[in-house]
């Protein structure tokens, strides 16, 4: 026995246990509404207690009997009762008794689990520099996991079931993000029904699809042959022009607000669709020609020479040849685009005054006041991530590309 | 051949280069102007003329005495109008008997030239008539037509006038370096903690297991999704009365009041008897602005790191080299150089992000960053020269900035 060896188990044993018991409280109380105490301490000592089980287990020369982690589980479960008083969470058992003999199954699991897999091929016994460090890498990323999922999708689950409350139900406990099913589902869906009859995001939506279309086209229209002449054509003032293009996008968007503002209301183009479908297009024409423009020169240029000596003209080239071959790269660019135009918020916010041209994004802003109440503001919230989070999901891959290529705007 | 290729190149940039000049370039140098010249945001809508008109004298029957009036004034305080002419149709049925200096009729049409009128001058033009059965049988037959008014005046943005006091107002103000200060802060961490926090998410995923596609797919989320979306989440999620997570906190005893992260400027607690202040509402954005951008880093690293070639860890592996080992002297190296470019791109980009903290504080409880200042000078305070004047601050930065990153930044990323 060596304590270094078993101080890295009890503490690694300790670490699971307690982050296990938060994690599964904190998702209980959510989950159910009733106010939980995760008693992190006593779960760790349990967790410790099961790790040290466990590896005693895996250094026992003799195999046979009861496996490892069956020991460990119940060690686990039997010193955190013990330690507890039996109110794992601190909650009489009388409160929610089968969601919280669920939780307290989950955590002996995910204990028993997370020991098994952090400790798996530890001992008591002298460990090498090599195997402790394998053993603090399967820590830190089972902590990474639950970390980054968590702060990933609280914000979206928080977001979505606000959205399905009640005023009531959101001032009475804040903590309470079940879905209750019981008012069916229109009445769950209140707040989206609301915004769509009496706060026009019917229209807004419209809007924002036509200018995120719109920006997509424009900027095809103009990318598409600079990206040719770019990458294909000899000029004066191509490499230069290569590299350059990029820096526009460098210039932040605030200094341009104000001449764009000035002259724009001089011009009577400020509150108009037309307005933004001159300044978007503008914002993204440099990206989408620099991402096209790399992928047309991976474009073997012998088919354009082919089809140039057959007699198609340079217009024919790009329209039957060239198009055709960088689908893909028109496609991620497309998505690259719409997500742009459709995220926007800035522009829109200081150009559109008339709720009837309102995008979705400046829409939602005029939701966020003391008078709408907060399920409005999240069902709002809500419609204009989903269709660009399902775009995302659906063309996940061409859009990962896009992202990749053009080094994105942030 | 040459010469055609060169012009159909030209030719084919023409309209990009067009929209770039006039949507880009133009106001880029607008800005420089209107950071020299004393515009308020009432500015902007040039003086001119309003008028009224309706008729008086109630004519009850054909042959009534009735006056067309017109009552106008200059919408300006400070500007006088030159050149001002007034057009309009006299009514069916009205026949004029009497005009006014400087009137004249044409068949139905009604010239008043008034020629220059003083700042907040008021006047009314009265033209005598009496009106026929025709007049009286419509129903206010002066409406059919609007009168027209030009005349010229001043444009306070295309004029001549030149000032320094945008420049003076914004250094002298106290609050420019604290603003200052926080933009760094905010610039730095913000980006460090994004970078950080991506090369985390892409050590989780680099190695191939179940689900990784969608833990991939759910880590981008933060980055994809509108912006307004996620902050006004992010205010609900913290808000002070009736968010989740101070509910959590004092509801587990953590803290004893509900803490206000969006709103508390400062939190004072003393260590070893000495007294610090941490920055609440810049860490909250702070770590936002981590969350919102770690994504895009750990996309790039990501990909970055699976182009790595698995012999050098093989051949490592055999040499004893342990994890840490591995990561330190053959990952990292590998990596430095995306890196450096995200740390470069992020830094600029994050210096320029306006939304996030517009959205989340509005610049408030000691959050306001350069172009958050841009806003509250130009909009808020209605001063668009002093707006535009911390525009050119913001821009002389970037372009400081953008000369030292080129110089320092590796050739062989190429991005």
């Amino acid at each position: 026995m060596r304590p270094g060896s078993v101080l890295l188990a009890a503490i690694t044993g300790f670490i699971w246990g307690a982050v296990t018991i938060l994690v599964v409280g904190i998702t209980l109380t959510l989950v159910t509404g009733e106010v939980t105490v995760p008693q992190a301490t006593a779960a760790g000592i349990a967790g410790l207690v099961g790790a040290l089980v466990y590896v005693w287990r895996q250094s026992a020369s003799d195999n046979g009997g009861v496996p490892a982690w069956a020991m460990t589980a119940v060690a686990v479960f039997v010193v955190l009762l013990a330690t507890t008083f039996a109110a794992p969470f601190g909650l009489p058992l009388g409160v929610v008794p089968v969601w919280q003999g669920l939780a307290l199954a989950v955590v002996v699991a995910s204990v028993t689990a997370a020991i098994h897999l952090s400790l798996n091929g530890a001992r008591l016994g002298a460990m090498t520099r090599y195997e402790r460090e394998v053993v603090y890498i399967r820590v830190a990323k089972g902590i990474g996991f639950i970390v980054f999922t968590i702060i990933v999708a609280l914000p979206f689950y928080v977001m979505v079931m606000t959205s399905l409350k009640s005023q009531q139900e959101l001032l009475a406990n804040p903590l309470d993000l079940s879905i209750d099913f019981s008012q069916g589902i229109s009445g769950l869906l209140r707040s989206y029904v609301e915004l769509f009859t009496q706060f026009n995001f019917g229209r807004y939506l419209l809007v924002s699809t036509f200018v995120s279309v719109g920006t997509v086209v424009l900027t095809l229209l103009f990318s598409v042959p600079g990206a040719y002449a770019v990458s294909r054509l000899k000029f004066p003032g191509q490499a230069f022009l290569a590299r350059s293009v990029l820096l526009i996008y460098m210039v932040p968007a605030i200094v341009l607000v104000i001449p764009l503002y000035a002259v724009f209301s001089q011009l009577g183009l400020r509150n108009s669709l037309t307005g933004l479908l001159i300044v978007y297009p503008a914002t993204t024409i440099p990206v989408a020609l620099y991402m096209l423009q790399g992928y047309f020169r991976g474009l073997p240029s012998e088919l354009e020479e082919a089809g140039l000596m057959d007699g198609l003209s340079r217009l024919g080239v790009i329209l039957k040849i060239t198009l055709p071959l960088s689908l893909p790269a028109l496609a991620s660019v497309s998505l690259y685009v719409f997500m742009i135009a459709w995220n926007e918020f800035l522009f829109a916010f200081m150009f559109l005054d008339d709720p009837a041209i309102f995008t979705l994004s400046r829409g939602v802003v005029s939701l966020n006041s003391s008078e709408v109440p907060r399920q409005h503001l999240m069902a709002g919230a809500v419609i204009a991530t989903v269709p660009v989070l399902f775009i995302f999901l659906w063309f996940e891959r061409f859009l990962v590309q896009g992202l990749t290529a053009g080094s994105v705007k942030g | 051949m040459q010469r055609r290729e060169m012009w159909l190149a030209y030719m084919m940039l023409a309209p990009t280069f067009a929209i770039i000049l006039m949507i880009v370039a133009g106001p880029l140098l607008a800005n420089f102007w209107i950071s020299f010249k004393p515009v308020q945001l009432a500015d902007l809508r040039p003086p001119a003329v309003l008028m009224n008109e309706r008729m008086r004298g109630n004519p009850e029957a054909a042959g009534d005495a009735a006056t067309l009036e017109y009552r106008m004034r200059n919408s300006s305080q400070d500007e006088e109008i030159r050149d001002v002419v007034v057009l309009d149709e006299i009514p069916e049925g009205f026949t004029v008997t009497e005009l006014p200096e400087g009137c004249a009729v044409e068949g139905m049409q009604l010239t008043c030239s008034l020629g220059t009128v003083e700042p907040r001058w008021r006047d009314r033009l009265s033209i005598e008539g009496t009106v026929s059965a025709a007049y009286l049988e419509a129903d206010r037959p002066e409406r059919d037509s609007e009168p027209v008014v030009s005349g010229d005046a001043n444009n306070i943005l295309t004029n001549f006038d030149f000032t320094l006091e945008n420049f003076q107002r914004i250094f002298d103000a106290d609050e420019f370096w604290s603003v200052l200060r926080v933009t760094f802060y905010y610039t730095i961490f913000g980006t460090g903690g994004a970078l950080v926090l991506g090369l985390f998410a892409a050590q989780l995923l680099n190695t191939s297991f179940k689900g990784r596609g969608f833990l991939r797919g759910l880590f981008l989320f933060p980055y994809v999704s509108p912006v307004i979306a996620v902050a006004f989440t992010w205010l609900v999620l913290f808000d002070p009365f009736s968010g989740t997570v101070n509910a959590l906190l004092t509801k587990m005893g953590v803290v004893a009041d509900p803490v206000n992260f969006f709103g508390q400027r400062a939190i004072e607690f003393s260590v070893f008897g000495m007294s610090f202040e941490f920055p609440l509402a810049l860490t909250t954005v702070i770590a936002f602005e981590a969350w919102r951008y770690f994504p895009l880093s750990f996309l790039f690293i990501l990909a970055r790191m699976q182009s790595i070639n698995s012999d050098m860890y093989e051949a490592a592996e055999m040499d004893g080299a342990t994890p840490l080992q591995q990561f330190w002297y053959l990952s990292l190296p590998q990596l430095m150089g995306i890196l450096s470019v995200l740390f470069l791109l992020r830094f600029i980009w994050t210096f320029n992000k306006f939304d996030d903290i517009f959205l989340l504080t509005g610049g408030n409880a000691g959050t306001r960053t350069l172009t958050v200042d841009v806003y509250e000078q130009g909009f808020a305070l209605s001063n668009l020269g002093a707006g535009a004047a911390v525009a050119v601050v913001v821009f002389v930065v970037l372009v400081t900035f953008a000369t030292l990153f080129i110089k320092f930044t590796p050739k062989e990323e190429g991005l």
